[in-house]
């Protein structure tokens, strides 16, 4: 789950780490009194949307007066942003956030994440602040440091110092920024975050730290310890078939492709992906029913599958252990029927009643081509899907 | 002989509710030593003829079990699994989804210096066929064989195990890591284990986008493995930045994409199946059965 930059800024500020007075504004007039109330100016006025890349796109402007700040502000919201995270149809800006600009001397990078590697929280700090890390991580690696730490004993003094150094910070700001690194382990932990990223994280012309950009990651499965952050979740900014797949217990990410896909089992849904762009088509979207599925829940996924106007065809890949094959072919007939099947269905089924649920599908009446075999379904699909196109 | 379980294997159930209570049952029927389960507060009662203890130690003084399974719901899973350790088991596997993973960071600290393995969690856990099951799998797909399969998702082994069977070959252990990013058995600790195994001739491993855990299996393949190793590698279309149900499937930075893992493995003399339905072929193309 993410949050927005002015939500993200309030949560630092509770853990103490130093970030821009700021406010969030929904529209141009209170956008001016804010700006009034917080500072004598210049202020920086920035659309919070989820994605990055906001600079480029003209959500993020520096005004000089208040009455600025207002036209800035009034400009920026109700218009569409796009930025290389966006995709091509932009995110509408519906807030800003509104904040005391500051005169940057320096911009460094700090992230925290969870490595797999080490099976440890890590500290990953650059000199290259302001720039994409990735692009950072491939190009100079060397600018790159990083402190795994211990979860029993948490981010030692050392530890937070020598980053410090390695960053080239000296005299008073070793102390600042040990200070401040061991504020965002702390905000990590107890928020359960799954990435925390400032970037950057600026020295300003009068030597004091300060967090411009705020990126937070929460981890889902620990997101029930966090109501608070739970209620922070902005559905606007989610695909809306991926927020209604979440209420339904499955699984839903969506693709550009047009073979949408039902799939028991994540490892084998995206190889179910794979299989039919290997047969030369293109997903519509992984989608894992899980274990448990009922036919309430085969139903609900297919009526998500088809609510994707791209969908010319459906490949239904189920692999029954637990899952019985019957109860399967139960849902995927009770479904075809509910939302008045129109595209060329494929089910490939296997495991436990496997021939009754075969047999359930053949005489159901419903036009579902079966398939032997992963290959042969997808096959299949993609032959069925190119003749409806032509 | 087999990795991990056999049929020695003494296993008790942590959390003996509706979940755990059904395959438990499954794997009594399997064939597998199920000694009895732990619930805190129901200790001295028998369910279904398992004997239920308040805690670990007790269940482990009491049954003689070296192995545990574990269906405790998310929110106390990691803390079982601890349990589980401080009681002294060889193996403990954990199929609880949904662990937060900085409680699995703990674990992975509290585990250091003691002896105990843990496989999972978020997995569908191992089987030795004909022998014991622990986990969810359905036992009847697997056949006795010298074929060990090791893997980070549950329906995709089953596929494999189906490939495999349909080939006349059978298993010698199947080992499902689970799909968190942070975990108890790597792929690596699986390959080391199915090396050493007398009556392991070959193995596939079955591996997914994002981390860097199959390009060290594969380094341990080049350098210290006798035997043939096929894999597949799931994930080829998944866009960056996308979780894909796995918490661990996720690709950042270019880093971890199946592009990039499936030429570090081919590099490594490893048999890589482009497709998901040729992962059978592909081991039978470096694999002569005796």
């Amino acid at each position: 789950m993410n949050i927005h930059e002015y939500q993200a800024k309030a949560i630092l500020r509770k853990f103490g780490v130093p970030v821009p007075d700021g406010h969030v504004c929904y529209n141009g007039a209170s956008a001016r009194e804010w700006a009034k109330r917080l500072g004598e100016g210049p202020w920086v006025v920035k659309a919070q949307i989820h994605a990055g890349g906001r600079g480029k796109g003209g959500g993020v402007k520096l005004a000089r007066t208040s009455e600025e700040v207002r036209l800035t502000a009034r400009d920026m919201l109700g218009m569409t942003l796009r930025t290389h995270q966006t995709g091509p149809e932009g995110k509408v800006v519906t807030r800003v956030l509104v904040e005391n600009g500051c005169t940057i001397a320096r911009e460094l990078y700090v992230s925290l994440l969870v490595d797999r590697a080490t099976s440890r929280v890590t500290v990953m700090a650059s000199t290259e602040g302001g720039m994409d890390i990735e692009e950072v991580a491939a190009k100079t690696p060397e600018k790159i440091f990083t402190e795994a730490v211990d979860p029993l004993v948490g981010l030692t003094g050392f530890q937070c110092r020598k980053l410090a150094f390695a960053l080239g910070l000296t005299g008073k700001l070793t102390a600042k920024a040990a200070k401040v690194f061991e504020a965002l382990y702390t905000t990590f932990v107890a928020c359960d975050c799954s990435l925390l990223e400032i970037n950057p994280l600026v020295v300003t012309a009068e030597d004091e730290l300060l967090c411009l950009d705020a990126k937070f990651g929460f981890d889902d499965n620990a997101i029930f310890r966090h109501p608070k952050i739970a209620d922070m979740r902005d559905y606007d900014e989610e695909d809306p078939n991926e927020v209604e797949a979440s209420q339904h217990d499955l699984s839903y990410v969506s693709l550009n492709g047009n073979i949408g896909c039902l799939v028991n089992g994540a490892g084998l849904a995206m190889a179910t992906m794979d299989i039919i762009k290997f047969s030369g088509g293109e997903p519509a979207n992984f989608l894992d029913v899980g274990g448990g599925a009922t036919i309430e829940r085969v139903t609900e996924a297919f009526k998500l599958i088809l609510s994707d106007k791209n969908v010319k065809g459906i490949l239904v890949n189920i692999f029954g252990g637990i899952m019985k094959c019957d109860v399967i072919a139960t849902g995927v007939i009770e479904a075809a029927k509910q939302v008045s099947l129109n595209v060329p269905l494929v089910v490939r089924l296997e495991g436990t009643n496997v021939e009754l649920g075969k047999k359930m599908l053949a005489e159901s009446g419903l036009n579902i081509v079966a398939a032997d075999g992963m290959a042969d379904a997808a096959r299949k699909i993609v032959a069925a899907v190119k003749g409806v196109e032509q | 002989m087999s990795i991990l379980i056999d049929k020695n294997t003494k296993v008790i159930t942590q959390g003996l509710g509706a979940t755990g209570l059904f395959h438990a049952q499954g794997a009594r029927e399997y064939g597998t030593q199920m000694v009895g389960g732990v619930t805190p507060g129901k200790g001295g009662t028998v369910v279904d003829g398992f004997p239920v203890y308040d805690t670990v130690a007790d269940a482990v003084e009491d049954s003689g079990a070296q192995a545990s399974v574990i269906y405790v719901p998310p929110p106390f899973a990691a803390d079982s699994i601890m349990e589980a350790v401080d009681a002294g088991l060889d193996l403990v596997i954990c199929i609880t989804e949904g662990i937060p993973v900085l409680d699995m960071v703990k674990v992975k600290q509290y585990m250091k210096g003691k002896t105990t393995r843990l496989v999972g969690p978020n997995c569908p856990g191992v089987i030795t066929p004909g022998q014991c099951k622990i986990g969810i799998m359905p036992g009847y797909i697997h056949k006795p064989g010298k074929v060990g399969v090791v893997s980070r998702s549950g329906t995709l082994t089953y596929e494999a195990v189906w490939q495999l069977t349909g080939y006349g070959l059978g298993q010698s252990t199947c080992v499902g890591i689970g799909g968190d990013p942070v975990n108890g058995t790597s792929h690596l600790d699986c390959l080391k284990m199915f090396e050493e195994d007398p009556d392991t001739e070959a193995v596939i491993m079955i591996g997914e986008i994002g981390g860097s855990a199959e390009e060290e299996a594969a380094r341990f393949v080049k350098e210290n493995m006798t035997k043939p190793v096929a894999a597949y590698i799931a994930g080829v279309t998944a866009p960056p930045g996308k979780r894909m149900g796995h918490a661990g499937a996720i690709i950042s930075g270019g880093k971890g994409t199946a592009a990039e893992k499936v030429a570090v493995l081919e590099e490594c003399g490893i048999a890589v199946a482009q497709s998901p339905a040729e992962m059978a072929q592909a081991l039978m193309k470096v694999y002569r059965p005796s």
